[in-house]
């Protein structure tokens, strides 16, 4: 009896992986037919459309081949499910590492210029990563502490940079007169989006703040006798070091300090520039957390009804969030203005808004080391696969679905808590919420 | 805006006039009056559907009423409830609630969240977070003193020693619990139950009428709760109002409703030839 059952048993999961194996191969037919069998070259007498329907053939039969292996083996009905599940030991521990690790990789950040080996290339990428650093830490308020999804965070960058870059060509400022003029500013545009805005919950506020992202992109490609319009701004002063400037001159950095004259000084000074800048708002969000109104943020996140029972203006804690975000995208906005010396409308459209959200929550929403991490792994692996142009995006595709699969909350998806008694535990992601705006 | 709120007499902390709260066409709350006394557990109690999360939702700011007037004697003179918004409602008016489907903050400790509560000053203590952030001024202090007062309260409802945990990891019993001290550590001169003791196990639901007990006597707030379970309202409630299909049907002592007709009409139905008598007295009632 029992060998007659195994055998009724035997052919019927096979036939369930081969339906199933066939439908995705339907499906790949389906997407491969018009994106790898048809191509459009261009011949003398115009465009034609080429066919290639082998390799369509191959794409199909990798698929199909791929599934049904996959249905017999890993995905087979019965077989534990170990992906994605990581032990709680396992992630207590990851945690209690990366307590050491963040200090660790502060003095990395401090000392990678100084090292004989590093070239301009790698301080270049330095101030890029650190850029991206700054902004997911900017944003992680707003996203990953508040729980507003914030899908136009550039707009504010774009106001940094703007307001920079404009104050500069029509009053002259300094670099250092402008970089808080930059927050507030943006921190003042964060105020104006987020009065009528934040009445909205989830969805709709997202695509109300993508749009607001169109808009300021918008107004800066059309307003062209303020802005320049397409063609940007340039000449864009470069930031001195307290007064002194970077160049050959006598009265330059170099020469003051007795130094030979080197382009690469600038490169340096820009860096740790960066460094300062992304580690003032990394602290600031991590005291932030702990005084009442980070708390607040945190509150709101897991229930907003529970939080005006108690008290808290809701309109006025989620505005705060929303103005300082916005304020420290400003201020790595006008950094990013002085370190181009140009801005165009085309540094702020919604991919950055997407890839500093990516970021965000790559990281583990509201963990600051787990977003600088996805930043150091965005960004830098962006430029890793720059050679491999066509590939980009669709490396970048998969690493997010892996990741994904992996860990849905992140890198880091533990919460820590903000105060203890005895003991400061981690708390699972599973048991924090993510916020609906 | 309270110059025209009229001074309650000193026993009074709740004079709820004339409530009527409409949805569309459905009348969910119709003409409630009642009040609520300094130092006495009120409960509001009626069959599913009465009216009672409704009241609560227009005391505690969540709903406008369409009708009526919400007088609260607060520190600084009678306050109209019905005027203030849902998150003053706490802060200027004192009056806390906890909610039917409890309301935790799940990912954050049982410790973060009575602090949450204690938000208004530390907020003021933080300079509004400008001095906070710097790191000057008094906050340590209060912050200390909201953790002393945390303390206190995570030892008088027994979970001191999961202070550090996720308060979505507690028992449910513990939950309902830790809402309750969630909401006393806002400091309510009122505070509003919704359902506190649902679901809980006969010798939780003990505790809980002790902890309620020693709110209204040590800690001088008037509770005011709806309930189902009729062994807590007998057992704790100094003054029972009834509601059945939006109106108030009986109010008064716990033993004077017990013995209610009306009540025991609206709970348990009646027989089939008192149906008739009853109708004509509900009827009688409600034109006059």
């Amino acid at each position: 009896m029992p060998d007659a059952h195994a055998g009724a048993a035997a052919p019927s999961v096979f036939a369930v992986a081969f339906k199933d194996a066939a439908l995705a191969a339907l499906v790949a037919l389906g997407l491969a037919a018009p994106m790898l069998g048809l191509v459009t070259v261009q011949t003398q007498s115009g465009i034609e459309l080429e066919q290639h329907w082998g390799r369509v053939a191959i794409a199909v039969a990798i698929v199909f081949a791929g599934r049904l292996l996959l249905n017999l083996t890993l995905w087979r009905p019965g077989r534990k499910k170990s992906l994605g599940y990581v032990p709680p030991k396992v992630e207590a521990r990851l945690a209690r590492f990366a307590k050491y690790l963040a200090p660790l990789a502060i003095l990395g950040a401090v000392v990678m210029p100084m090292l004989p080996f590093t070239e301009r290339y790698a301080i270049d990428l330095g101030i890029l990563v650190l850029t991206y650093v700054m902004l997911g830490w900017g944003l992680n308020i707003v996203v990953g502490l508040a729980g507003l999804l914030d899908l136009g965070y550039v707009a504010f960058y774009a106001v940094g940079a703007y307001s920079y870059a404009l104050l500069a060509q029509y009053f002259g400022l300094s670099f250092w007169v402008c970089l808080p003029l930059a927050g507030i500013l943006a921190a003042f545009w964060g105020v104006i989006l987020g009065f009528p805005v934040l009445r909205l919950r989830g969805d709709y506020l997202a695509i109300v703040t993508l749009a607001f992202g169109e808009i300021i992109r918008i107004v800066l490609l059309n307003w062209y006798w303020f802005t320049g319009g397409p063609n940007g701004i340039s000449g864009i002063p470069r930031p001195s070091f307290f007064g002194l400037d970077f160049d050959r001159g006598d009265d330059g950095f170099a020469a003051t300090f007795g130094l030979d004259y080197s382009p690469l000084h600038r490169i340096v000074f820009l860096y740790y520039l960066i460094l300062a800048l992304a580690l003032i708002t990394n602290f600031v969000t991590i005291r932030l957390r702990r005084l009442p109104i980070g708390r607040a943020w945190e509150a709101l996140r897991e229930d907003e009804i529970a939080c005006r029972s108690l008290g808290i203006n809701t309109v006025n804690t989620k505005l705060t969030a929303f103005a300082l975000g916005a304020m420290f995208a400003g201020f790595a906005g006008s950094f990013f203005a002085t370190r181009q010396g140009f801005i165009s409308p085309e540094s702020f459209v919604f991919m950055e808004s997407a890839l500093i959200l990516a970021i965000v929550v790559l990281g583990g929403m509201g963990s600051q080391f787990g977003v600088a991490v996805a930043a150091v792994v965005m960004i830098g692996g962006f430029e890793l696969f720059r050679e491999f142009s066509d590939y980009r995006m669709i490396t970048f595709g998969l690493v997010m679905v892996l990741i994904m699969i992996w860990r849905p909350r992140g890198l880091v998806s533990t919460r820590s808590p903000s105060v203890f008694l005895k003991e400061k535990k981690a708390i699972s992601g599973s048991l924090v919420q993510e916020g609906h705006g | 805006m309270i110059d025209d709120a009229p001074a309650l007499p000193p026993e009074l902390l709740l004079r709820v006039e004339r409530l009527t709260m409409r949805f569309g066409g459905l009348t969910a709350v119709n003409d409630v009056s009642f009040d609520v006394r300094r130092g006495e557990i009120t409960a509001l109690i009626g069959p599913n559907g009465a009216g009672k999360t409704t009241v609560f939702n227009c005391i505690t700011g969540f709903y406008k009423p369409t009708v009526g007037r919400l007088t609260l004697a607060s520190k600084e003179g009678p306050l109209l409830l019905e005027r203030l918004r849902d998150h003053q409602i706490s802060r200027k008016a004192n009056v806390a609630r906890t909610f039917q489907n409890i309301r935790l903050f799940g990912g954050m400790t049982a410790l973060e969240n009575l602090l949450v509560a204690q938000h208004a000053p530390l907020m003021k203590a933080s300079g509004l977070t400008v001095l906070g952030v710097l790191g000057i001024g008094g906050f340590n202090k209060a912050e200390r003193a909201a953790i002393e007062k945390a303390k206190v309260w995570l030892e008088r409802i027994g979970l001191i020693d999961r202070a550090d945990d996720p308060a979505a990891d507690l028992p449910y019993g513990d939950q309902r619990r830790l809402e309750i001290a969630r909401a006393m550590c806002t400091e309510p001169v009122l505070l509003c139950l919704d359902e506190p003791a649902a679901g809980l196990n006969p010798r939780e639901s003990l505790e809980l009428n002790a902890l309620l007990r020693s709110i209204r006597d040590e800690d001088g707030a008037a509770v005011l709760l709806i309930e189902h379970d009729m062994s807590v309202v007998m057992e704790i409630s100094d003054h029972v109002v009834v509601l059945d299909y939006g109106k108030k049907i009986s109010d008064g002592a716990p033993l004077h409703v017990r013995n209610d007709p009306k009540v025991i009409a609206a709970y348990l139905g009646v027989e089939d030839e008192e149906v008739e008598s009853v109708e004509n007295e509900i009827s009688a009632e409600a034109s006059s």
